[in-house]
């Protein structure tokens, strides 16, 4: 039993960045029509922009330590940030410390602004094109901006870690009565889950209950409708654009702790992504979250060493077998509308 | 009075039988001198095969770095660096037999398929006399067997699976980097002084050649110290998310993780376990304990703090403090201001040693600079007395057992060595079980 519910605790915070990469994938469908395979590079970009923040929160001048030598045998030269020396080491230290909660505020900005101009820029003279056009183009862009993300940041993966706070773990046994050290969960993890559906439940409130997101949503049902109204429903589906590819930043900028940023860790969670997207429901904003965190947990399922006993190498293809069956069963997904992409 | 009868059919015959014989020895002569890619002008190319993209590729530019380092040195350019501290005094740093040494560069993308078609283009386009370099055991297996049947000397990089020099060994592959049995060898009597005989052992392991041999190796030499494997787990190259791995580590009864795993895997898998709180846990009455027997030091500085206090091995580092690594960390640390990963310095080392051979040979042909480099004993190079052991091309030396340094000062310095083991711990048998047993066979040496 404690190991059931371990691997679904697995699950949450597998299943939740799965559930926010999804979630802006079926925006980004949803509204512009657009099969986006740049947005896993989106993912990455965010959780670049954490690396970048504590890179920026850590600049340092440095000082000539005489009293020890670096591998030369020179004098060595110590590093100071400057974030210490100009607010002191409290306030220095804990900025640095908690860098990557911080880089959210820097990701929601710089990836709204990534977005717009990817829309603008490239993705707006596809809309036209057929799906496949669009996914090579996408595709493409996905490519270029992991490459520039290895020339800038190279190939090895980034540390990234939590806020001091956070580190450790839960122990969830003690709390359902099972013995100490039987379930434990680290604490960022819990976070992150939190933190999705933080998110997770704040696109869908901006989509329900503002006037921007009811025309939003009136624009996806019936964008030429909406359009003779009077209403300019390029522009807001260009700013929902910009909202995807936030969420996707947070996700990723978040998700550094986890998993150590690398140039292609957004094309490893492209792919089961499209498939949430798939599973979920084609243009379905809650098939795409329910679809995310029911493969990340059976996906954690599949993985553990009893499951793998019996069917080996069933951690690598579950998903793949779950979009298969429920294809075969329900093939507009779990919660796909009538009318999308059957044309 | 006798009669001979001539035949039209018997003289074609004696004819054809006659041309033969005398055509026989020509065919040999001729071919005996024929080699691959045979240098004619006033220089002779060296084909470099480092990833230079992929998970690898910041492994593969050190590489690089230093296989540069060694075509100036051997060339006469820059300090010389080990060169000066090498027992071998066949390269005078004039070039190599009279010819300046150039070289061309692959990008094997850590893809055994990629690194074929780089190592090939290398060969057929660019006349690359050897090929070396690499930062996976499944991509060396793989040039090695290219280089093999084109008649090229490959000179591995970093590549540690038993199998290399094991059962897929080849007359025309060498290593200087060290093996899992090795790593085995010499971190079981310092975990044995460290944790105890009474040990319970969790594996993780990438699911490739490498791996498994890994596993096996680090699995026998625990064994040997009294302790006991729980449970052996593979894990999928790239997972990313070891956490559905490590979960079960904690209602397993093991005392102990070994990490085999490399790059990005092994940086995500500890960072997860310890997040997982397995080095806060007691376990059996003991404090878990986590193993990583293959170190690298630019994968030590991406885990950060959590390889403190985690024991591993590796081939070579630079805080060594003998002569010929003092050389090449001057030389190296000058250049490009910063210590030599010890994938650099078996890049180095396999450039020296193969430009070395080609001296002392006094001949490109593969075969020639096979026999020169079998059996040979050498020292100045960074590792102490060395021997390229002619039945199985593996270099027999000391093995470094490292720790994650508690307190580094810089990002170089994140491991510290904690013992020297002599070579004669982790010399094997070349027909041992691990490595292909008794039929494990070089082959015939090709020369193209």
């Amino acid at each position: 039993m404690d190991a059931i519910i371990l691997q679904i605790l697995n699950g949450l915070d597998k299943g939740s960045a799965y559930a926010l990469i999804a979630l802006g994938l079926t925006l980004i469908f949803g509204t512009l029509g657009v099969v986006n395979f740049a947005h896993g590079a989106l993912f990455m970009i965010g959780a670049f922009v954490a690396v970048s923040v504590q890179k920026l929160f850590s600049l340092s001048f440095e000082t000539v330590d005489p009293t020890r030598k670096d591998f030369l045998g020179n004098p060595l030269t110590v590093k100071v940030p400057y974030l210490e020396h100009w607010f002191g080491k409290g306030l220095g230290d804990w900025m640095i410390d908690w860098a990557v909660p911080l880089s959210v505020l820097f990701a929601i900005p710089v990836m709204l602004l990534l977005g717009w101009a990817i829309e603008r820029g490239l993705i707006k003279h596809f809309y036209k094109r057929a799906h496949a056009d669009q996914i090579l183009v996408t595709f493409g862009l996905a490519i270029v901006l992991q490459e520039l993300v290895k020339y800038f940041f190279g190939a090895n993966p980034i540390q990234t870690p939590a806020p001091s706070d956070f580190t450790g773990s839960f122990d969830f046994g003690v709390l359902l009565g099972f013995d100490p050290n039987a379930i434990i969960y680290p604490y960022w993890r819990l976070v992150y889950f939190l933190f999705a559906a933080v998110v997770i439940g704040g696109v869908f409130a901006f989509l329900q209950f503002t006037t921007f997101g009811m025309v939003v949503r009136a624009g996806m049902a019936d964008r030429e409708t909406v359009g003779l109204l009077g209403i300019n429903i390029d522009k807001r589906f260009t700013i929902m654009f910009g909202i995807a590819a936030a969420v996707a930043g947070i996700a990723g900028a978040m998700y550094g702790p986890i998993l150590s940023p690398n140039y292609h860790m957004g094309m490893d969670f492209l792919v089961l992504s499209f498939v949430v997207v798939v599973v979920g429901g084609m243009g379905s904003l809650p098939g795409a979250v329910a679809a995310g965190f029911l493969l990340g947990i059976l996906q954690s399922f599949a993985s553990m060493n009893e499951v793998k006993a019996i069917l080996p190498g069933i951690d690598q293809v579950i998903i793949y077998l779950v979009a298969i069956v429920i294809l075969l069963t329900r093939p507009r997904g779990l919660m796909g509308r009538a009318g999308v992409m059957e044309e | 009075m006798s009669k001979t009868n001539i035949t039209r059919r018997g003289l074609m015959k004696t004819g054809a039988a006659t041309g033969a014989g005398l055509a026989l020895p020509t065919i040999f002569t001729s071919s005996a001198y024929a080699i691959t890619n045979e240098p004619t002008g006033d220089t002779v190319t060296f084909g470099f095969n480092v990833p230079q993209t992929g998970p690898y590729a910041d492994e593969g530019l050190d590489e690089l770095r230093a296989q540069q380092l060694a075509v100036e040195h051997i060339n006469g350019i820059g300090d010389g660096g080990a060169l000066n501290t090498f027992s071998s005094k066949a390269l005078d740093g004039t070039g190599l037999l009279g010819k300046k040494v150039t070289f061309v560069t692959g990008d094997t993308q850590t893809k055994s398929d990629a690194a074929r078609a780089s190592a090939k283009s290398m060969i057929e386009k660019d006349g690359a006399i050897m090929i070396n370099g690499g930062s996976s055991s499944g991509v060396a297996i793989a040039v090695q067997g290219l280089c093999q049947e084109a008649g090229i000397i490959f000179m591995a990089g970093l590549t540690h699976s038993n199998d290399t020099t094991g059962k897929d060994r080849k007359a025309n592959g060498f290593r200087h980097f060290f093996n899992a049995y090795m790593s085995g060898a010499a971190l079981a009597p310092v975990l044995k002084k460290a944790y105890g005989t009474d040990r319970r052992a969790y594996h993780l392991t990438a699911d490739y050649t490498w791996g498994w041999t890994q596993e096996e190796s680090i699995k026998a030499s625990t064994e040997a110290i009294g302790w006991e494997t729980v449970k052996t787990v593979r894990t999928p190259v790239g997972a990313g998310d070891f956490s559905s791995y490590i979960a079960p580590v904690l209602n397993s009864g093991a005392d102990v993780l070994v990490l085999n795993h490399y790059g990005g895997d092994m940086i995500n898998s500890l960072t997860q376990a310890v997040q997982f709180g397995l080095r806060d846990k007691q376990v059996n009455g003991k404090n878990f304990e986590i193993v990583v027997p293959l170190y690298s030091e630019l994968m030590a500085a991406g885990a950060g703090e959590n390889i403190k206090g985690v024991y591993g091995s590796m081939n070579w580092n630079w805080q060594l403090t003998d002569e010929g690594t003092k050389a090449f960390v001057k030389s190296f640390g000058e250049k490009y201001g910063r210590p030599p990963s010890n994938s650099a310095q078996t890049c180095y080392a396999q450039t020296i040693l193969y430009a070395d051979a080609v001296a002392r040979a006094k001949s490109f042909a593969p075969c020639a600079v096979a026999e020169a480099l079998e059996g040979f004993e050498f020292d100045g190079l960074g590792n102490g007395k060395t021997l390229y052991r002619a039945e199985d091309h593996q270099c027999f030396k000391d093995v470094l057992v490292m720790k994650g340094a508690e307190n580094p000062t810089t990002q170089y310095d994140t491991l510290e060595i904690v013992e020297v083991t002599p070579v004669e711990q982790v010399t094997y048998p070349p027909d041992h079980p691990m490595f292909g047993g008794a039929e494990a066979s070089l082959g015939e040496c090709n020369n193209g």
